[in-house]
């Protein structure tokens, strides 16, 4: 029984860390507020460091590693509020790998020289779907069987949207699906589909936990050196008990998040559950180190010209984006409230 | 990571499941702060001795197993799931044993160990005052040295002793230094509740039962034998009794499943609204990341990792959970809610109601939420001293 993450994907995420603490300060996150697209040099950089291949099969250059090193690593880019479509690399990969593993696109992926879009069932918007060189879609139509298409965004019409985080470049993707762009169909499809959705939720979650941490750490250092009334604001107890009970969300919502990993890396029974709880989870954290940091920070918090805003409106998109909280908790509920008896302490 | 149990544990498991499910009380015991309730846990608590399940995770020497951190969670998942009586005899077996463990001689631990495991000899935790709550170290109550006899004469007054009513001993914190200030000059005695000069008062509860005693010292006499550790060094020793409180000893995640698991069941059972249905599924969900934090935990222990003020973070999450889930299992009873033990139409004997109550004491007790997030804030955080 170990609930940690191991030697190697701490060490990977801490070369990450010390990579994007250089080449992904918020003078970075703002410079790609004003780009037409976030993807810049850094995505070759982070493709050397093996990040935009990390799950890509190593037979197609990518590190061949799963879940909990994905983890890892995007709790880091979440820190930095890297916004460059890592998780969309990473869900287009294992569906990739599964449907069409030779058309060149894994090793386009890994090597950094492509950059791929999703936009699977459920969502509305796929991000940087004008950048990507692909936009892998899902269908589930009620009524028919399921279809995943790879396509090219040439051939999509693209009508851009507007997020709060202006780093994110949204897209409403219209296209027609073609037996030419087709590469799954059927239960195959589904089940790879619903897979695809738990490893972005998941992945969502983690890099969610870095920007609570993040901005938890921003409001200490805040809280330490603001002064009001002569005294630092952090001695205050009403400050203090507000990043207090940030740290509590934080800690709880991270065990959760790694145990999510862990069943979708190896394919429990458990592991919808366990990615809904902890989208859930690492949503809270968030949104509630954003009110608390917003709080504190006061009316500098309040403005653009401080960074806070970059990762306070990373953590809203994010909270809503693959899937939001309350459609995680239905899918909870339906799990522990369904047919079968409540769950019982684990045999394992 | 590694979230499977060995074979070994898994083998545990088994055999703890099976001797729980062929001993556990059909009927459960009488509130344990009654006097005849008393009893009957002391009397449980011996048959989980004389069975070596009382304290698992002590030397066998001590009528534990040996069993590694692991193992108990393990245990006390299925001790709770199966049922089994609150044991009467928590704060010494998991609250001070570990100090003694740590700080004791072999002649106290050999002397308090065993009748502490087999319900024998009942502790109480003696730290409250009247003028010392969450200002601990404001301790009052005072030791002099008798040195004719060979120990300290105590005087003062203890207040909020969980089952201080009918225990049998106290461990406490006393002022042996009668110019020393807050924690400086405090000494950690053990103090046998038989002895003259002892007054005891209960106290009820919110539940009406005598589950606190006040305690009166007037001159008791205690032998150098039993004080623990070095005199003056009862504030550091203190320190790591609370700790167990705050962390994991008290509240392992098996005590959380279980109702989070009756609590999904009463609402299959009674069903309820869309908000209702999420309050129960956060309840489970809450138990579940109390155990993953739990399991993480053991994994920072096992590495050679210590906590320190993490407990405290630990502390607010299950206090605010546990009345969170009782308040929920409440709102699902409705009209119900209200019914207490005795009424002809109380749902499952009030024990949502009886639970409620008590969940309504983890905020307060083991140190005030209001005081870890102090603690949080200045010893996790590093932010600068509340002013
Ligand atoms: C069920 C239960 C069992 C208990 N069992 C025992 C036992 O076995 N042995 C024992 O010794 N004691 C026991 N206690 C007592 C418990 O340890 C104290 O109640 C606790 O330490 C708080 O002290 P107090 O009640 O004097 O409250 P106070 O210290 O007077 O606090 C009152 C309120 O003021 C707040 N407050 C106080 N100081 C601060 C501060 N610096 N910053 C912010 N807020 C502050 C508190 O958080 C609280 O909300 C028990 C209490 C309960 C409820």
């Amino acid at each position: 029984m170990r609930l940690a993450y191991g030697e190697e994907q701490h060490l990977f995420g801490e070369t990450v860390r010390d990579f994007l603490a250089a080449h992904c300060t918020a003078e970075h996150v703002r410079a790609a507020w004003a780009a037409d697209t976030a993807v810049s040099a850094r995505w070759a950089e982070l493709a050397k460091l093996g990040v935009t291949g990390l799950v890509v099969p190593d037979d197609h250059d990518g590190l061949g590693l799963g879940e909990e090193e994905l983890s890892a690593v995007l709790e880091q880019a979440g820190y930095a509020a890297l916004p460059d479509p890592l998780v969309e690399a990473a869900v287009a990969s294992g569906i990739l790998a599964e449907f069409a593993p030779d058309a060149g696109w894994l090793a386009r992926i890994a090597r950094g020289e492509s950059v791929a879009s999703v936009l699977l069932p459920g969502q509305a918007f796929a991000v940087e779907a004008r950048a990507a060189d692909l936009v892998v879609v899902g269908i589930a139509p009620a009524d028919a069987p399921a279809e995943i298409h790879v396509v090219d965004p040439a051939d999509c019409t693209l009508t851009a949207q507007v997020s709060v985080d202006r780093a994110r470049k949204l897209f409403r993707v219209g296209f027609d699906p073609v037996p030419e762009t087709l590469v799954a169909s059927g239960p195959a499809a589904a089940t790879a589909l619903a897979r695809a959705a738990d490893r972005g939720a998941l992945g969502t979650a983690a890099f969610l936990l870095g920007l609570t941490r993040r901005m938890l750490d921003m409001t200490v250092a805040y809280a330490k050196q603001r002064v009001q009334r002569g005294v630092v604001i952090g001695t205050h107890q009403s400050v203090q008990h507000h990043l207090a009970n940030v740290l509590v969300k934080l800690e709880f919502a991270r065990p959760v998040v790694m145990r999510a990993a862990y069943s979708l890396a190896r394919g429990l029974p458990s592991a919808p559950r366990d990615v809904s709880m902890a989208k859930i989870y690492a949503g809270e954290a968030a949104d509630l180190a954003a009110r608390n940091a917003l709080q504190v920070h006061g009316a500098i918090g309040y403005t653009e010209e401080h960074d806070l805003h970059l990762f306070m409106k990373r953590a809203w998109a994010l909270t809503a984006a693959w899937g939001d909280a309350s459609r995680h908790r239905a899918r909870v509920a339906a799990d522990l409230l369904g047919d079968a008896p409540a769950p019982m302490t684990p045999e394992l | 990571m590694d979230l499977e149990f060995t074979a070994e544990e898994r083998q545990f498991r088994q055999e703890a499941r099976a001797w729980l499910t062929a001993n556990v009380p059909a009927e459960p015991l009488p509130s344990m702060d009654t006097e005849d309730g008393f009893r009957r846990h002391q009397a449980w608590e011996k048959r989980l001795f004389d069975a070596r399940w009382a304290v698992v995770s002590w030397p066998e020497e001590y009528g534990g197993r040996d069993a590694g951190l692991t193992e108990w969670l393990i245990f006390e998942e299925e001790y709770h799931r199966a049922g089994a009586p609150g044991r009467v005899g928590q704060n010494g077996i998991f609250l001070f044993a570990p100090t003694l463990f740590a700080f004791g001689d072999t002649a106290q631990r050999d002397r308090y160990l065993p009748a502490m495991a087999s319900g024998e000899e009942i502790w109480v935790q003696g730290w409250s005052e009247p003028e010392a709550g969450s200002d601990l170290a404001n301790v009052r109550s005072r030791a002099v040295r008798d040195d004719a006899h060979g120990g300290w004469r105590l005087t003062g007054q203890k207040i909020w002793s969980s089952r201080g009513t009918y225990g049998h001993r106290l461990f406490g914190l006393f002022r042996t230094d009668p110019d020393s200030r807050r924690h400086h000059g405090l000494t950690y005695f053990m103090v046998d509740l038989a002895s003259p000069g002892v007054t005891v008062r209960p106290i009820a509860q919110l539940d009406g039962e005598p589950g606190f005693a006040e305690i009166f010292l007037d001159d008791v006499f205690v032998p150098d034998a039993d004080v623990l550790g070095a005199p003056g060094e009862g504030w550091t020793i203190m320190i790591a009794t609370t700790g167990s409180e705050r962390g994991l000893n008290l509240r392992s995640p098996g005590r959380f499943l279980e109702p989070a698991r009756r609590l999904l069941d009463l609402y299959r059972r009674r069903g309820g609204d869309e908000s209702l249905r999420d309050a129960v599924v956060r309840a489970w969900m809450d138990a579940e990341a109390y155990r993953l934090f739990t399991f993480g935990t053991v994994t920072k222990l096992l590495d050679g990792g210590r906590i320190g003020a993490d407990s405290s973070v630990n502390k607010v999450f299950w206090s605010q959970m546990d009345v969170e889930s009782h308040a929920t299992a409440l709102r699902l009873l409705g009209e119900y809610g209200e019914l207490d033990a005795g009424s002809p139409e109380a749902v499952d004997d009030a024990r949502w109601l009886d639970g409620f109550l008590f969940a309504l004491g983890g905020p307060i007790y083991a140190g005030t939420n209001e005081i870890q997030r102090n603690t949080i804030a200045e010893r996790v955080l590093g932010l600068p001293r509340a002013r």
